[in-house]
Parts: C-alpha cells; structure tokens; sequence
C-alpha cells in the first residue's frame, strides 16, 4: 500500500510532468489561458494516461517489443477518441474552446512516456497509480498555470471576477508570450521545492 | 602549518592573474556617462510634453531602481543601485513610451526589464535582450491601445497632430504627411529639432546626436553602430520608396520614430550586441534592414524595437560565428 501510494504521489510533485519532468509543454501554453479550459485538458489527460497505463500493462506480456509504439500509439488513439466524443456529446462549448488540442492528446509526449518507462514494465494496479499520480500532477500543473493567467490576465477566476472590474489587465499573459514567462517562473518554483524536500530526505 | 601572514603581506610581491593593465572605466562611470548623455533629451522632453512626460519619467526610473534593490536583496548579491544601471533601463524605457501613459502600465513595463528581462538572466551583464525594450514589446503586447494613444501636446504651437508622422505616414500617406507640417523643409526641421508627437524621448534627433557623439567621444558606443544602422534605414527606405525605385524619403525615416534613440543607446548596449566590430557592423545593418521591413511592410508602424531585439537573438550567433583573428595567427 506504502509502495502504491509513493508511485501515486510522485506524479504531483517530484516528477510532475510539466514543472519537473517538462513534457507536454504544448497544451500548457496552448489551453491554459482560462481555468476552465486547463482544468478540462488537466482531467481529460488524467482519464487518458490512467486508462492507456492499464491498457499497455495488461498487454505488456504479448506485444512484440519491436512493435510496441505502434501498439501504443492505437491504444492512446482510442482512448482519446472517447474522451473527445464524450466532450462533445455532453460539453460542446468546451469541446469547441479545446478545438484541435483535444486530438493532439494523442501525441502528447508524457502519455507515451508513462507507457514506455511504466506501464510496459509494471502490473496493472502499479500502472494505474502510476497513471493517476501523472494525471493529477499534470492536472495541478494546468490548473496552477491557468489561474495565474486568468487572475492576473484577465482578472477572472472561472469566469468570476476576483479583481475589481477597475483592474487593466496587461493582455500578454492571455497571450502565449506570456505562458511562457508564466511556465518559466513556476518551474524555478518547483525546482526550488523539489530541491528543498529532497536536500530534506538526504 | 603556521605561517606569519604579516611578514607574507609585507615581503612578497603582489601575484594576481593577468590582465595586469587595467582601464579606469568602469560600470558606474559608463553608466553615468550614458545617463549624462540621455540629459539633454530627457529636459527637452519635460519642457515638450510637460508634467505627463515627467511623471512617467520619474516613474520609471524610481521602480526600477526600487525593483532591482529588492531583488539584489532577495539574491543577496551586493546592491549596485547607485550604479546607474537600473536608473539608465528605467529612464530608456520611459523615453520610448507615450507621455500620457498611465502610470501603473510604465511601473509595470519598468519592473518587467528590471525583473524578467535584466535579473532573471543572471543581472547585469548577462541579459540576453535589452531589458528596456522587452518591457516596451511585453507592454506593446499588453496595452496595445494604451500603447499607441498619443494625446495632443500642450506646450508647442509649432504641430498641432495627435498621431505620431510614422502614423500619419502609415494610415494617410506620405501628401497628408506633408500636409499636416506645412511643406517638406517645415517638416524635416520640426523633426529635426524634435517639435512633433511621439514618445518621450524619440522626438528631438538633435539632442539625441549631441548625446550620441559625446559617447563615441567618450569611447563607450562605436561609431559604426549608429551610423550603419541609421544609413542602412535612409538607403533602403530611399531604394523602395511609395512610388516605385528610388523614390523615398530617407531623410524622413531616419528622423521619424524611435530610430536615433534606437541607434545611439539601445543598439549600442555593451551587453546584448556582438562583441566583434565585424559583428557589431552585421548587427547594426540587421537591424537597420529589419526596421525598415516592418515599417514599411510591417503590420506597425515602427519597428525599431523590435529590429533590435530580434537582433539580440541572433548576436550569440554572430559571436560564433565571427571569431577575431588569433594575435600573432597567420591567415
């Protein structure tokens, strides 16, 4: 259980996968300009790599190696056309604020690489803590970046204003020059930290 | 082992690495020097754009002095903000803005060259771009219509325009350009002597030239560097002009815009360009042909801001490139 939980938790701080790990940069540039859109991305993620960690664990054992990305590559697609038809039927206005990085999940680098350096060597349930730790940890990660975009770029939280309607917000963090410099400030963060906790535990 | 550090300190000689010779310059003198020289442009700009310029001005310079003290305190690095570095970033920035800016939107932009473009680059010295003109893009990005609002100037009764002439150039076109001046010599001298709208401290050419020359003087800016960038933008702006081949105003467009204040002190910055004279002369004619691109291709209607920071991000490619010849090296 110990065990389970440490491969769960690592996903969130320690190898997060955009602040530490730094794959999947893409979408946080590309959807993190409202909470909303981060927050949907971040779970749509989750649901992805949790599922496709299992999937590849439970063939782990018949899949030629030689074939194997090929066989993954299926796997992330199918998972993420399900997701993606979900969106749509029950969430259309997200769906369509998504638009083409909903169907780039397919590609983005951290699912493959949880498959690859994971689940392919892992049971099922090691795979699916696994794959929920990342989700979460990519999850937080979206959520952190979108908020401080839409607080201090739009003065919005969630589409509720939190700043006073007076507040002019400078429009270069909505832009992705301003993600940039975002991304880049809390990654020194979580270094800072991750260096902190692990000078700690030494 | 206990050896006498008194009788050390007075019998040996003094062993150091080289250099040995050592120049008296040094940053607070160059930094001051260049202050000095921005002096009689930023006076004119009080007595031109009255109060507004000043208070920009002044907030400007005092955030960025208030910013880069706090965080060499929270770096603990020694604090230099006597050394005219942060005053000089704030000044620059101010003098690249319209006058009637709010203030908070020049706080800002002055915190963002001290904070993200200057020290989160490793501080002095090591800033990849110029820091007053990331501030100027970054608030360019943010306010674009805040940024390009020039409110009608007070004091002077010589032009009565409330848009800058690259403005007019760009939206009604060279005849009204005219037009607005009187005639063409109305016009060159008012630019000359810096009687038109635009921002702070762009406006007066003459001034912005003294300052220059008394830094060539001084030996701190190449004289290659303003005058191939200025002459790169007369020559093609010459070259491709409205009405076909050989047809354009140089000397409009090398006194219109930012581009004397871009030459003489941004393009100038010991920091962000090639250390090399042959890669200082690439830069300055670089960006000279990507000011005139973006002015007269370009969606804005100035582009020196950013001809000079596209610049700096080709200048560690030019430093590799342009390597210096080896002393006592054969060809």
């Amino acid at each position: 259980m110990k065990e389970l939980w440490s491969i769960f938790s690592k996903g969130i701080l320690m190898e997060n996968p955009i602040f530490v790990l730094a794959l999947s940069l893409c979408p946080a540039l590309a959807v993190t300009s409202s909470v909303t859109n981060a927050l949907t991305m971040g779970l749509t993620v989750m649901f992805v790599i949790t599922v496709n960690n299992m999937t590849i664990s439970l063939i782990r054992n018949f899949v030629n190696p030689k074939v194997r990305l090929p066989v993954y590559i299926v796997s992330i697609a199918t998972i993420v056309t399900v997701a993606q038809l979900v969106l749509q039927a029950y969430f259309p206005l997200l769906y369509k604020a998504l638009g083409i990085y909903l169907a780039l999940v397919v590609v983005f680098a951290i699912i493959l690489a949880r498959a690859e350096v994971f689940a392919s060597k892992n049971n099922v349930i090691r795979s699916c803590c696994d794959g929920l730790g990342m989700g979460v940890g990519f999850a937080v990660a979206m959520v952190i970046i979108g908020a401080v975009r839409e607080v201090f770029g739009s003065g919005t939280f969630l589409g509720y204003h939190v700043l006073p309607i007076s507040y002019d917000a400078p429009l270069l963090l909505i832009l992705p020059a301003g993600a940039f410099i975002v991304i880049g400030y809390l990654i020194g963060g979580a270094r800072i930290l991750v260096n902190r906790i692990e000078k700690s535990k030494a | 082992m206990a050896v006498n550090e008194e009788s050390l300190k007075m019998n040996l000689l003094t062993v150091s690495t080289s250099p040995h010779i050592t120049s008296s310059e040094s940053i607070p003198k160059i930094m001051w020097s260049v202050n000095a020289a921005l002096a009689p442009a930023v006076i004119f700009a009080a007595w031109h754009f009255g109060m507004p310029a000043i208070i920009t001005m002044l907030v400007g310079v005092v955030t960025a002095v208030a910013t880069e003290y706090i965080i060499q305190v929270i770096r603990k690095k020694e604090v230099t903000i006597n050394d005219g570095s942060a005053v000089l970033t704030g000044l620059l920035l101010a003098m690249c803005l319209p006058p009637s800016l709010p203030w908070y939107m020049t706080a800002f932009g002055s915190f963002l060259a001290i904070a993200v473009a200057k020290h989160s680059m490793g501080g002095l010295g090591h800033n990849i771009f110029n820091p007053a003109h990331i501030a100027r893009a970054a608030m360019m990005a943010s306010w674009p219509v805040a940024m390009t609002t020039w409110t009608q100037m007070t004091t002077s009764v010589d032009v009565v325009t409330s848009a800058t002439p690259l403005n007019i150039l760009k939206q009604q076109g060279y005849a009204k350009l005219i037009e607005t001046f009187g005639d063409a010599s109305n016009m060159y001298q008012a630019m000359f002597l810096g009687l038109r709208n635009g921002s702070i401290g762009e406006t007066s050419a003459v001034l912005l030239i003294l300052g220059g020359i008394f830094l060539i003087y001084k030996g701190y800016i190449k004289w290659e560097m303003p005058v191939l960038m200025i002459g790169t933008v007369g020559l093609l702006t010459w070259i491709f002009g409205p009405s076909g081949l050989f047809t354009g105003d140089p000397l409009f467009h090398m006194l219109a815009g930012g581009l004397m204040i871009g030459a003489f002190f941004m393009a100038t910055d010991m920091v962000t360009i090639p250390i090399t004279r042959k890669g200082k002369i690439i830069f300055a004619v670089g960006a000279g042909v990507l000011t005139v691109l973006i002015r007269l291709k370009g969606g804005y209607p100035e582009g020196v801001c950013y001809a000079i920071l596209l610049m700096n991000c080709v200048t560690p490619l030019i430093d590799r490139f342009i390597v210096p010849k080896k002393f006592g090296a054969r060809r």
